[in-house]
Formats: C-alpha cells, structure tokens, sequence
C-alpha cells in the first residue's frame, strides 16, 4: 500500500468507526436509562448509527471535525515529508466523502474545499527514541469544540480558589454550561496548570485515553471517578434532554504552572469521540482504536 | 409516532407538544449560518416556495455528486442551532415556516416565534449523520453552492420518516429550558452556593 492511502485509510477508520471502548460505554449508558424516555430513544438512535456507519463505511457525523494529527518519530525523518501526504491524504478522503470539507477562511468566508490550509491540517510533531512512527489522529467536532472553555483560578462566581475543590466546582460549572451543545453524553479532557496555550494543548491530549483509563496519580484516578460521578447526577443527559448519563468519562492531568497564572481547559469531546492511531514500522503500517 | 407530512398546516403544527416523537415527510430546506444571515438580511425570494409551510433543517452534510450530476446525501446530522437564535424569529415568520430541525435547541426569541407564528422546534438525534442520511430519499436542488460551500449551501430535500422529537412547541414549552433549570439547582447543590 503507498503510504499516501495508507493515511487516506486512518482518516477512514477514524471518521467511520467509533472506537469499541466508546461504544461499550455507549451500550452501558444505554443500558442505564429508563424505558420509554427521550434518553433511552437518544442513544438507541446512537448505537444503531454507529453500526450503519461502519457497515457503510460513511461518517458517522456529517460534522467529521477539524484533523489534529499527533506525529512521533525517530530522528531523522523528514516532518514536511509525512506532512505533505498527509495533506494530500486529506484531499483524498474528502473527495470519497470520508471527510467534510470543514476548512474555512476567517477573513473571506471560503471553504477551501479540500480541508487542506493553513493549520490546517494541524500537526503536533515531537522526536522519539523509537525506531517506528506513531501517527495519532483525533477528528474534533466543532460543535462540541463551541462548548470548551477556559477558567482563571481563583474564579470568585463560583468560589473557586487555586486547588483541587476550585477545579472540581469549575468544572462541574463547564459541563452545566454545555448542556446538550456538545452532543452529550460526551468526554472531558481537562488540562491544568501551564499557560492559557499549553492547558488548551493538555487537555486534547487526553483523548488519547480509552474511557475507563484513570490517572497514574492516585489523587487524580479518585478525582476523575468522583467527578464523573457527581457530573452524571445533573440530569442534563444525552442531547441534553435529561437523564442518568451527561459524560462517558473524565480524563484529567496537570502540568507546571507560573506562580501567578493558575488556568484549567476543559475541552469536549462529542459522544462520536473519533480517535485513531497508525504505526510504520519497517514500512508496515498498523491501526489501533 | 406521529407521521408529519409538508406541507404542514398551522392546525397540525399547534397540536404537537413537547416530547412528542414525530416521523416527518416530505421536502424540507436545509440552512445553516450563512443561509441564515441571507434570509435575515435580504430575505431572497428563490427559497420561499420551499419554505412555505415546509421545515428548516440546521445541517450541513457531507455530499456526493453522482455520475449523471444528481446529489446524494452521505452523512446529514444536525448543526448546533443557538447560532441561528438572531435570525430565526425574523425568518419563520417572514417565510412562513412551520419547523425548525436542529440540535442543542433555541432560546427565547425563537420560542416567541414559534408561539406567535405558528411552528415547532424539532430534535434530531446530533451525530447521528449516516441514519439521518438514510432518510434523505432524493436531493431536489440546491442554491448557493458555489458561494457558500457544501457545508452551507442551500440543499432541497425530500425526507421519509425523518425521526424527531419535539422539543419546543407552540405553546411557549421548552424541554431544554426545563432541563437548563433543573440542572442549575443541582449544580447548586453540588457547589453549595
């Protein structure tokens, strides 16, 4: 396979199937709710989506989100080279409708047709001591993007002060806020501490969890479940029209801070949580969810 | 269920209430920001026929040209529609339109709308692009393709047994103002403020 359709295929996997960790999470919320009520009918609608997008290899939301692709590899490769197919990758995908094109000029109002521009893909490359290329791809709806937010501890409205109660009352705050915007029942990534840049950068990367994956961090392990836990008794529910499940899960980390600066991002994810990862090795290529 | 066909009367629209699950029927207009910036602005006349006693659908779906130049519909969930909340009073009742199909809900100004006019706020599954798009039996036309993108581009289509539930109806009831107020008071709790 050319490297350039082997990329066009992560794009596809990601777009068209949902990872099974999610989906399970999806059954057992579906599970959960009562008979008869606008939840349980949500989330059958959701489950039997997932298995039509799959079978039909099409997106399993028109909305196939902006492509942020997290690239690790050995030195000495290239980064234009893998960026440049990739880009080409995209164009493709798009023209099969694997992908929307969701590129759009700010200042002219046009979409470039192809989700190719500036950022556009967008490209996290970092350097590792592995002799293989890990390529990690998160599609991020838009809607439920709208719905992230950033906080500045102390937040005095909620009478959040600069620790771990402060950031639990903000959070719980963020997730009120969205109600059903986001596409809930959805996931938080939630990044603390570093600059107003780096949170935001923090809290995305969490999505690489699979749901059910707690912090290392004793600390943190508790205060996701609690959390998820206490956000799923606000009765928002999955679209939003109440009920038992809000979130699917609740990845939080924290990173150094400036004494001054004290930010936590909590970034959404759609209940279409779409994350994919592809591995070269030895030039085979290999997919996981 | 409640099978719904367009053209809908002000009669039909004025009995459906909150929660209702309804299976909708025939040629509806999808529009989403820019469509709705047009019609607000310079509320064009090649969209009215449509639109008449008809329904908008926030969507912006991926497409697919057929060979012989026809349009197919591939994934077509709804779009957040809070956005549309400026415009939209202006536009339901200028064109005459008895539904609005999105996701996320509206807020005051549509409701009056709804109430004064004549309409209903519709809930479609968000995310559920590939099951929605299976309902899309034909694409009539489409306006402003080139101007405004796929995404946002006028699509005219014809639905069979789109499934959604009311979630505002024309009685000034909102799902999603009872369920914002009822989630306040549990925040609250939770907080203790």
């Amino acid at each position: 396979m050319e490297l350039k359709d082997a990329f066009v295929e992560l794009l596809r996997r990601a777009s068209t199937d949902l990872p099974p960790d999610v989906e399970n999470a999806l059954k057992a919320a579906y599970e959960r709710e009562d008979e008869g009520t606008p939840a349980k009918a949500v989330l059958r609608t959701i489950l039997q989506n997932v298995e039509l997008a799959r079978k039909n290899s099409v997106p399993m939301c028109q909305d196939t989100g902006s492509l942020i692709f997290y690239i690790d590899m050995p030195e000495g490769e290239k980064e234009n080279f893998y960026m440049s197919i990739i880009k080409e990758a995209a164009e493709e995908a798009t023209k099969r409708q694997y992908l929307r094109p969701n590129a759009v000029n700010p200042i002219t109002g046009k979409n470039s047709g192809n989700n190719v521009g500036k950022n556009a893909p967008y490209f996290h490359i970092s350097r590792w001591e592995k002799d293989e290329i890990r390529v990690r791809l998160l599609l991020k709806g838009g809607g439920s993007e709208n719905v992230g937010t950033q906080y500045k501890l102390p937040y005095a409205p909620l009478g959040a002060g600069r620790d771990l109660e402060g950031i639990r009352r903000v959070i719980l705050d963020a997730v009120y806020k969205a109600q059903g915007l986001g596409c809930a029942p959805g996931t938080l990534g939630v990044g603390i501490g570093g600059g107003r840049a780096t949170s935001y950068i923090l809290s995305k990367e969490q999505f690489f969890r699979k749901i059910g994956q707690r912090h290392p961090e004793k600390t943190l392990a508790e205060f996701e479940e609690k959390l998820k836990n206490e956000l799923n008794e606000l009765d928002i529910g999955p679209m939003g029209f109440g009920g038992k499940t809000t979130v699917l899960d609740v990845f939080v980390d924290w990173q150094h801070r400036h004494p001054a600066t004290f930010y936590v991002a909590v970034s959404y994810n759609c209940w279409a949580f779409r994350r994919k990862t592809m591995i070269i090795k030895n030039g085979e290529v290999t997919y996981y969810d | 269920m409640i099978k719904l066909k367009v053209p809908i009367s002000e009669e039909e629209i004025r009995k459906l209430k909150v929660g209702d699950e309804v299976l909708l029927n025939g040629i509806i207009v999808t529009a989403r920001d820019q469509a709705h910036k047009l019609m607000y602005e310079e509320k064009p006349d090649f969209i009215r026929p449509y639109l008449k006693e008809s329904v908008i659908y926030h969507c912006g779906p991926v497409v697919r040209k057929n060979p012989d130049g026809s349009w197919s519909f591939v994934s077509a969930g709804p779009t957040t529609s809070i956005r549309e909340e400026p415009y939209e009073q202006d536009i339901i009742c200028e064109y005459n339109v008895r539904g609005i199909i999105g996701k996320g809900g509206m807020r005051e100004k549509t409701l009056n709308a709804l109430k004064k006019c004549g309409a209903v706020y519709f809930h479609a599954v968000g995310g559920a692009g590939a099951l929605i798009a299976n309902a899309v039996k034909k694409v009539h036309t489409v306006f402003k393709l080139e101007e405004f993108g796929s995404p946002e581009a006028f699509w005219v289509i014809e639905v069979e047994d789109l499934p959604l539930i009311v979630t505002m109806d024309a009685h000034g009831n909102s799902l999603h103002e009872k369920v914002l107020k009822s989630s306040e008071e549990k925040l609250k709790k939770l907080i203790n403020i």
